[in-house]
């Protein structure tokens, strides 16, 4: 057992100290209240939410995500206009500045997984990886709500 | 001559101002104008369009009269809008209880390539029970489109994939057909409700 337990301790460390010392900001992003809807079969794309908070005192930059469970996952936004015409594009870069949030929820910023690999099944979750311009990832497990779930308590 | 001349110049100007006046009534008030932002649904009874429900039966806007109705647009492909409108719905639906029952609720699909019968009833099972898919043609479709005063647009999306931007509002009609306003996209429950019970009490006034 001890055995064990120091060589993982050891990586653990190191792991700690490469990351703090190549990264600038992703280490400060804290990724709250992920969830998804259940998709029927895999030819619709999914769509995943979240609110991702910045605690640290420097902007930082979003600049891709990606999952096991899609090959094309990117970040869209939804606007409507003023006749109530939604439309949805790829949102680009997002930057949040310290102590702000980016919330991605319905009807606005959302994970758009498209190609997916694998049906999005109510009760399973998948993990999600968010890319930094500073060349951190964040990763967080997102459980997977009912198709008709309208936020992360269903 | 000169007196003439001042004469016909002057009759010009006023030709051409009555002109400009003309064409500047013709183009803001007169049958030239655009439709105004924000027209009016017509009457379900005004309407004509042939399409099929989630249960492969054949439907129209006369399907509709003789209940309160409620009407949205959408397609299944879409990850955000729609399955927020419906499960929204679902919400309001589920607040009105019993009321529900008494009324139309139909998802209609601006994306008929994709959203078949097949489709569309897979689609509606996983919300309300009260709510119907409705496909069909796309020149259906669209004269559907047209009679609510919606619209829908097909974009290309990257890897040869396609979106469909459309009217996120939905419609509400009372028992006779007649229009008798929207939800916007997206409205909290606390103003989208009453709004449906007003479709409901015009029914009841109707009957009284």
């Amino acid at each position: 057992m001890k055995k064990l337990t120091i060589p993982l301790l050891a990586t653990l460390t190191v792991l700690a100290l490469t990351s703090g010392a190549a990264l600038a900001g992703s280490e400060d992003v804290v990724v709250e209240n992920a969830w998804a809807r259940a998709s029927i079969g895999v030819s619709r794309p999914g769509a995943a939410y979240m609110t991702i908070r910045n605690t640290g005192d420097e902007g930082v930059t979003l600049t891709g995500i990606s999952t096991p469970i899609a090959m094309m996952p990117e970040i869209h936004e939804t606007t409507t206009n003023a006749e109530g015409v939604s439309s949805m594009a790829p949102a680009g870069e997002i930057t949040i500045a310290p102590g702000e949030a980016a919330e991605l929820a319905p009807g606005g910023l959302h994970a758009m997984l498209m190609r997916l690999q694998e049906p999005m099944a109510k009760g399973d979750s998948f993990p999600l990886t968010l890319s930094f311009s500073d060349g951190g990832d964040v990763t967080v497990e997102v459980p997977i709500l009912g198709i008709a779930a309208r936020g992360p308590d269903g | 001559m000169r007196r003439r001349t001042a004469l016909g110049y002057g009759t010009a100007a006023l030709g051409a101002m009555g002109l400009t006046l003309f064409v500047g009534w013709w183009r803001v008030d007169g049958p030239g104008a655009p439709d105004p932002e924000g027209r009016l649904p017509l009457p379900l009874t005004e309407m004509d369009f042939r399409l099929t429900d989630h249960e492969g039966q054949p439907v129209g806007p006369e399907t509709l009269v003789g209940r309160p109705t409620m009407v949205f647009f959408g397609f299944t492909f879409c990850p955000d809008v729609c399955p927020t409108t419906l499960s929204d719905i679902s919400g309001w639906l589920d607040a009105l209880g019993e009321d529900a029952g008494q009324m139309n609720v139909v998802f209609i699909t601006v994306d008929p390539d994709r959203d078949t019968v097949e489709a569309i009833a897979e689609y509606v099972g996983y919300f309300h029970p009260a709510i119907r898919g409705w496909t069909g043609a796309q020149d259906q479709i669209a004269r559907a489109v047209e009679g609510f005063r919606a619209s829908y647009e097909r974009v290309p999306t990257d890897g040869g994939d396609y979106t469909m931007n459309h009217t996120a509002s939905v419609f509400l009609f009372d028992a006779a057909g007649r229009f008798i306003t929207m939800i916007d996209y997206h409205e909290p429950r606390e103003f989208a409700v009453p709004k449906i019970r007003r479709a409901l009490e015009e029914e009841t006034e109707e009957a009284t």
